[in-house]
């Protein structure tokens, strides 16, 4: 049943409607058998390319490789992927084993051998009790099933996935989530996954390249993208609630500055942003005769959110800016109170002012005292 | 207060009714009136105040349906509409779909060319039509008959706003299985438009089977001839048989409303899909 998985290689490919560029010259390689996430927000470009991959777009530059084959002259039937739609288009007039089948009686498959393998699939997924019912008599999640199933009866080299979950709710979303992790296991098949999920790209892929306005921004693996975020807007992007910001202006001693920090030059960007993760900020509730003697900055939590295992803390700085900091939930502090922040600067991230990271931001000389 | 709101309401209710009961009246009366006329004897037509027979006639029935051939007009009839409808389905299906889903070099301006054709009345191209079905020789058979027939611009026009109606996905992952535009119409887009191409069955049934201008025009023998024209027979120039003339109506109306009766909610869609019929 396993074949061997299928490499893709997308070549400065590009697509546009009408005045719109959906995919912008996008230079993209998937190795054999990996589990590759598109993710980013509606309208960045991710459906299309999937698409453009499946040969249902046309593009207007560049090159599609599918194995070691050029595939833009061929249709979609020939170019041996599979997909999986985020409405399932499930054909409403067919049994499941016909929707199961329908791929390979169109490619001139017999009854016996047709039949035969959409039992083999059904079995694996667990839908032969299901194979007389219409799309219509099923229930979402058995829907996704035989979606699932139609493209795996096909055994093809690429399988593409187009917001496959955002249809079922909260608990049979993740479960979907681990099965078809298990199958990209269990397959060892070339999977490309598209969502605008972050947290279902970082937990599912093994490598997820983040896409904005039709370019993709980073290609990495889920901790890169996450620890190393190429640019702001990868940052912003990836996690949640999104990395903290602050900018910072370069002063007549080339330092950059911001809020109550000062970071030693000499540094060549007149401007720059700092981001700090949530989690990387420690908080601690000021004891009202003094404050704590080594806090990088104190603030006031504006609203405090619980969701049992942490806390989400909004404070009202450093700067103009409103941070949120994870946490533990055992910290007791409530909206109003005065905290002390302490900063892991070895894991924070400075970008410059074209959104490009820099590294990590330098220990600052001196941090706020009330 | 409820109790004069429920009084209001039913006042409206019975109203409305009323209304519908008096427009039912109207549409149906003549109907009943040519029920009616078709059991009177020939003079008792013309008996003033008269709208019911004395004593039906029923004998009227098989004399008129016996003084002419009207089994072979129905027969004709029904080759005529059976083949209008098969070759309606057939290019308004096919051509509805080219339309509706597939990217060629002018198809919006060929649409609307085919739509534009549909604000020329029929009564203008009726000679033409018969120029070129002479020139074919095909006068008084049905090659001659139901060759014009064929193309329904109101069903291609029905047929493509339909397809436009189904999910572009399921044509998506009927191409990424393999196939092709004329297998993705056969398999998938064609059993899904099942609903429109009743409908368009329906309409081009009734309207081919209540033709009367054409068959008039392209037929000369009593072979050929079909039920509507059948029923002009009995009105000539000397002589008219109103009581013949009904029961001939009668008769030619009964497939008609059987037929709305097994297949009134298709009636319906056709006309909520266009409402310009």
């Amino acid at each position: 049943m396993t074949r061997e998985p299928r490499a893709v290689a997308l070549k400065g490919v590009r697509k546009r409607f009408g005045d719109v560029t959906a995919v912008a010259d996008v230079d993209l390689e998937i190795r054999p058998g990996e589990l590759m996430v598109l993710v980013g927000p509606s309208g960045c470009g991710k459906s299309t390319l999937l698409r453009l991959i499946a040969g249902l777009e046309e593009r207007d530059a560049g090159e599609v490789w599918i194995g070691d084959r050029c595939v833009d002259e061929v249709a979609p039937g020939g170019r041996d992927v599979a997909m999986v739609f985020q409405s399932y288009a499930l054909y409403p007039h067919m049994t499941v084993a016909e929707n199961l089948g329908f791929g390979l009686r169109v490619r001139g498959a017999g009854t016996a051998a047709t039949e035969a393998r959409v039992s083999e699939v059904a079995g694996v997924l667990g839908l032969r009790g299901l194979l007389s019912r219409r799309p219509g008599q099923l229930s979402g999640g058995q829907q996704q099933r035989v979606a699932l199933g139609r493209a795996m009866v096909r055994d093809p080299g690429v399988f593409l996935f187009d917001e496959p979950l955002s249809n079922l709710d909260a608990a049979l979303r993740l479960q979907t989530r681990d099965e078809i992790a298990a199958l990209h296991r269990r397959l060892g098949t070339t999977m490309i996954f598209v969502t605008h999920d972050q947290v279902e790209a970082l937990s599912l892929g093994q490598r997820v390249a983040v896409m904005d306005r039709g370019r993709v921004q980073q290609v990495g693996t889920p901790h890169e993208v996450y620890r190393r975020p190429a640019n702001l807007f990868v940052a912003g992007f990836v996690g949640s609630p999104p990395m903290n910001r602050l900018p910072l202006v370069r002063d007549r001693e080339e330092r950059l500055a911001g809020g109550p920090f000062v970071f030693p030059g000499p540094f060549p960007h007149r401007e720059a942003t700092l981001g700090v993760r949530p989690e990387d900020l420690a908080l601690a509730v000021v004891a009202p005769p003094g404050p704590d003697p080594n806090p990088e900055f104190t603030a006031t939590a504006l609203r405090v959110e619980s969701l049992g295992s942490e806390q989400r803390v909004h404070l009202d700085g450093p700067g103009e800016a409103a941070w949120v900091a994870r946490a533990p939930s055992a910290l007791y502090v409530t909206a109003g109170d005065r905290v002390s922040v302490s900063v892991a600067w070895e894991r924070t991230h400075l970008f410059g002012a074209d959104g490009g990271r820099i590294g990590a931001a330098p220990r600052p000389v001196r941090g706020s005292r009330p | 207060m409820p109790d004069a709101r429920t009084a209001a309401r039913r006042a409206t209710g019975l109203a409305r009714t009323l209304l519908l009961a008096i427009a039912c009246l109207v549409m149906a009366a003549p109907f009943l009136w040519m029920a009616a006329t078709s059991l009177m004897g020939q003079l008792e037509v013309f008996a003033a105040g008269r709208l019911f027979p004395e004593s039906p006639l029923w004998s009227n029935y098989p004399e008129a349906l016996t003084a002419q051939p009207f089994g072979r007009y129905f027969l004709n009839s029904l080759i005529f509409a059976t083949v209008v409808v098969a070759g309606q389905v057939f290019t308004a299906t096919t051509a509805g779909y080219a339309f509706a889903r597939c990217d060629f070099p002018g198809r919006d301006t060929l649409f609307m060319v085919f739509l534009a054709t549909m604000m020329v009345p029929a009564v203008i191209v009726l000679i033409p039509r018969f120029l070129m079905v002479d020139g074919l020789g095909w006068i008084d058979s049905y090659r001659g008959l139901v060759s014009t027939e064929l193309v329904s611009v109101w069903g291609i026009f029905l047929m493509r706003q339909y397809f436009r109606t189904l999910p572009r996905e399921l044509e998506d992952a009927a191409r990424v299985d393999g196939a092709g535009h004329w297998r993705i119409f056969r398999s998938v887009a064609l059993p899904l438009a099942k609903p429109a191409v009743a409908t368009l069955a329906l309409f081009a049934f009734i309207d081919a089977w209540k033709n009367f201008m054409w068959p008039l025009l392209v037929t000369r023998s009593m072979e050929m001839r079909v039920v509507e024209v059948g029923i002009a027979a009995f009105h000539s120039t000397y002589e008219i048989n109103w009581p013949y003339q009904m029961v001939a109506g009668v008769v030619a109306a009964l497939p008609i409303a059987l037929l709305f009766l097994f297949t009134q909610r298709y009636f319906v869609r056709g006309i909520q899909l266009q409402g310009i019929r």
